[in-house]
């Protein structure tokens, strides 16, 4: 953490208690998320929508791969220096 | 009844107009122009309005239906809304092209034939190209040119398939064309370029994050708008749109995880988003093309004003790159939670608008059983919200602190993303008005249990591997770098031309002035100069010699004889003398 000058407000997130808390509502709102799925009726156009969670996996499964692709496959393909154009 | 006139005229006039008014009228003025030019909108009826008699054809500027009205609404709309961002701009420059560019955009969408449509058209590429010289900064002049000549190119095509399609339909209108014969693929080719389809995209990465921070919020609503507006009229149902815009959804996403300017990664998204547009046209049921026209009605809006906090960032620190921002949520915290919105809008989270259109798109593919592309979609729309719903925020806003400490944005900046940030919730919870005016009746309910439950779990868990992989270290730090796009073909492309052409042209240049410069001219110098005095010697010399003069005095003649003849300057008897032989010689042999 950078040294704080003397007498500077504190903002909402320099309270590590704030980000916790975020994180504690962000975290138990997926558990949430996971039990109502047993409680909706689907009516799905495929046969996977049916599947228990599909689109939590899914989008944390898209998510995983997009960013390693990206960092991994695809970054040191394009990445050049600044001025590389110049 | 009020007797109306074609939108983009108001537009267009009253964009002339602005360098006339000064002082603070001028805020007024600006904002009348999309008032007036609303109420005049409201006021034309259905139908056919404005044709003109020209060269043995009918120009037709206004071609009034539902298709043309809803893209009529929200460009005056959009209009309306950067006006007021742009407020504090004193450049009449960026007004008066914001202004033509929007009436082009309008001209484009009411036009009935081809003509006046291919003249809007071109309108917007220049009118909109001074909108990212406008920032006046040598990389925003040089991606301008490379914007103009791409547009340029794709104008010609458009303009080579008209001139086929006219000739072999003998018909100026403007409506459905479709896939059959060189001049439809050409015209389908143009309309793909101003859409930003893969591989023709980069100018738009390219030139918008170097747009002024106000003419970039133009930008980003006209001109792949109404290449939008231009497929959904001219090609609806297109097999291979489905195809295209499925992989535009798919592909910028990778490229906006590794980027740093976060304008950037709004432009890449812009293309994420008009895919998905793309892709419900090709699909072409009515559901479909309601989805790919009201998602453009929200992105227009929701791009805006992700773009309008960028940009606001910029206007007080002067700095976009995720690697230079951090921390801003703290002295910000208005324009923090308009870019919140227009974040959760584009991610499509319920009660934002993107939900209530992306997934009409998302339905239709469904029904369609196309199975590879609704995973795609869906892999888009997790992607989305990845880069474009917490990127953008997380970097600017929170992250590391940055240290700097900006002002919030002015009240002008504030208040049209206020607007924007209203619509974008309103329309997400009471989409029915927007219903109410897409081109086919909607039956449509996007508010279902498992629909928002399948869409949050999705968003959720995405925002979960996010925050897993930036505890953990894995996610891609943000670098200072450039990444290279497609627009490295025709940037080095054109190098390479630049050095072949250089050497070629430059070589030959050499050579002549080698052979011709230095070498023939000098020769026939030389030979001009010496060659009276040689003819001369050669006479003389050998009378010299049976005359008796030897050695030094020999020598001595030759150089006097030389230095007369060379210098010209021989006694006025010997010249005459030299005439006269001359005149005698053309004499015998005429």
């Amino acid at each position: 953490m950078k040294e704080k000058a003397k007498g500077e407000k504190q903002y909402l997130f320099d309270k590590p208690r704030n980000v916790n808390r975020l994180l504690g509502c962000f975290f138990s709102s997926l558990v949430i998320l996971l039990g109502i799925e047993f409680f909706v009726h689907k009516h799905p156009h495929f046969p996977w929508e049916e599947w228990p969670e599909f689109y939590a996996l899914y989008g944390f499964v898209a998510c995983v791969v997009l960013v390693l692709a990206a960092k991994y496959i695809l970054r040191p393909l394009v990445k050049r220096r600044e001025d590389y154009y110049d | 009844m009020i007797n109306t006139v074609p939108p983009a005229a108001i537009f267009i006039i009253g964009a002339l107009l602005v360098p006339l008014i000064k002082g603070k009228w001028k805020s007024a003025f600006l904002l009348l122009i999309p008032v007036i030019g609303f109420i005049n909108l409201i006021h034309i009826p259905q139908g056919t309005h404005w044709v003109t008699h020209f060269l043995g054809y009918d120009l037709v500027f206004g071609k009034v239906d539902r298709l043309s009205l809803l893209f009529g609404y929200i460009f005056h709309l959009i209009t309306f809304i950067s006006l007021i961002y742009a407020l504090h701009v004193k450049d009449d420059l960026q007004h008066v092209a914001g202004l033509i560019y929007a009436g082009s955009a309008l001209g484009v969408v009411f036009a009935g034939e081809l003509f006046s449509f291919f003249v809007f058209w071109e309108m917007l590429t220049v009118s909109s190209v001074l909108l990212i010289w406008g920032r006046r900064r040598r990389a925003s002049l040089l991606a301008g040119y490379r914007y103009l000549l791409v547009h340029a190119a794709g104008g010609l095509c458009l303009l080579a398939g008209i001139v086929l399609h006219v000739n072999q339909t003998g018909s100026i209108e403007f409506g459905y064309i479709g896939l059959s014969g060189l001049g439809s693929y050409l015209i389908f080719f143009g309309f793909g370029l101003n859409c930003a389809w893969p591989l023709l995209h980069p100018w738009l990465t390219d030139a918008y994050p170097e747009a002024t921070v106000t003419g970039v919020i133009f930008l980003s609503a006209f001109t792949t708008k109404t290449a939008v507006y231009a497929l959904a009229r001219a090609f609806p149902g297109t097999e291979a749109l489905i195809w295209i815009g499925a992989i535009m959804t798919g592909f910028p996403i990778f490229f906006a995880v590794i980027e740093n300017d976060l304008r950037r990664v709004l432009a890449y998204s812009l293309i994420n988003q008009v895919g998905f547009m793309v892709c419900g046209i090709g699909i072409g049921t009515a559901l479909a093309i309601n989805g790919a026209i009201a998602h453009a009605f929200n992105d227009i809006l929701f791009k805006a004003l992700l773009f309008m906090s960028m940009g606001a960032i910029i206007y007080r620190t002067g700095k976009i790159n995720g690697t230079a921002l951090g921390g801003l949520y703290r002295t910000m915290p208005l324009t923090c939670i308009f870019c919140m919105v227009g974040a959760a809008s584009i991610s499509a989270f319920p009660l934002f608008s993107g939900f209530v259109s992306k997934s009409m798109v998302m339905d239709a593919a469904a029904q369609g059983h196309m199975r590879i592309i609704w995973f795609i979609l869906l892999f888009a729309s997790a992607g989305v919200f990845h880069h474009a719903g917490i990127k953008i925020p997380y970097f600017a806003f929170f992250s590391h602190d940055s240290g700097m400490r900006p002002k919030e944005a002015p009240f002008n900046m504030l208040l049209a993303m206020g607007i924007t940030a209203f619509l974008c919730i309103f329309i997400g919870c009471y989409p029915r008005p927007l219903y109410s005016l897409l081109p086919y009746p909607v039956d449509y309910v996007p508010y279902t249990a498992p629909h928002v439950l399948g869409q949050t779990q999705l968003l959720f868990f995405s925002a979960l591997a996010f925050s897993l992989l930036l505890l953990s270290g894995i996610y891609p730090g943000e670098q200072r770098c450039v990444n290279l796009d497609f627009d490295w073909i025709y940037r080095m492309g054109s190098r390479l031309f630049y050095y072949i052409m250089a050497k070629s042209l430059n070589g030959i240049n050499a050579l002549s002035e080698k052979i011709f410069v230095d070498g023939l001219a000098g020769y026939l110098g030389r030979i001009s100069r010496d060659g009276p005095a040689r003819v001369a010697l050669l006479a003389m010399v050998p009378a010299w010699i049976i005359g008796g003069a030897t050695g030094e005095k020999l020598a001595q003649k030759k150089a006097t004889v030389r230095a007369v003849l060379q210098t010209g300057t021989s006694p006025v008897g010997i010249s005459a003398a030299l005439a006269t032989i001359f005149l005698v010689v053309v004499f015998l042999l005429m």
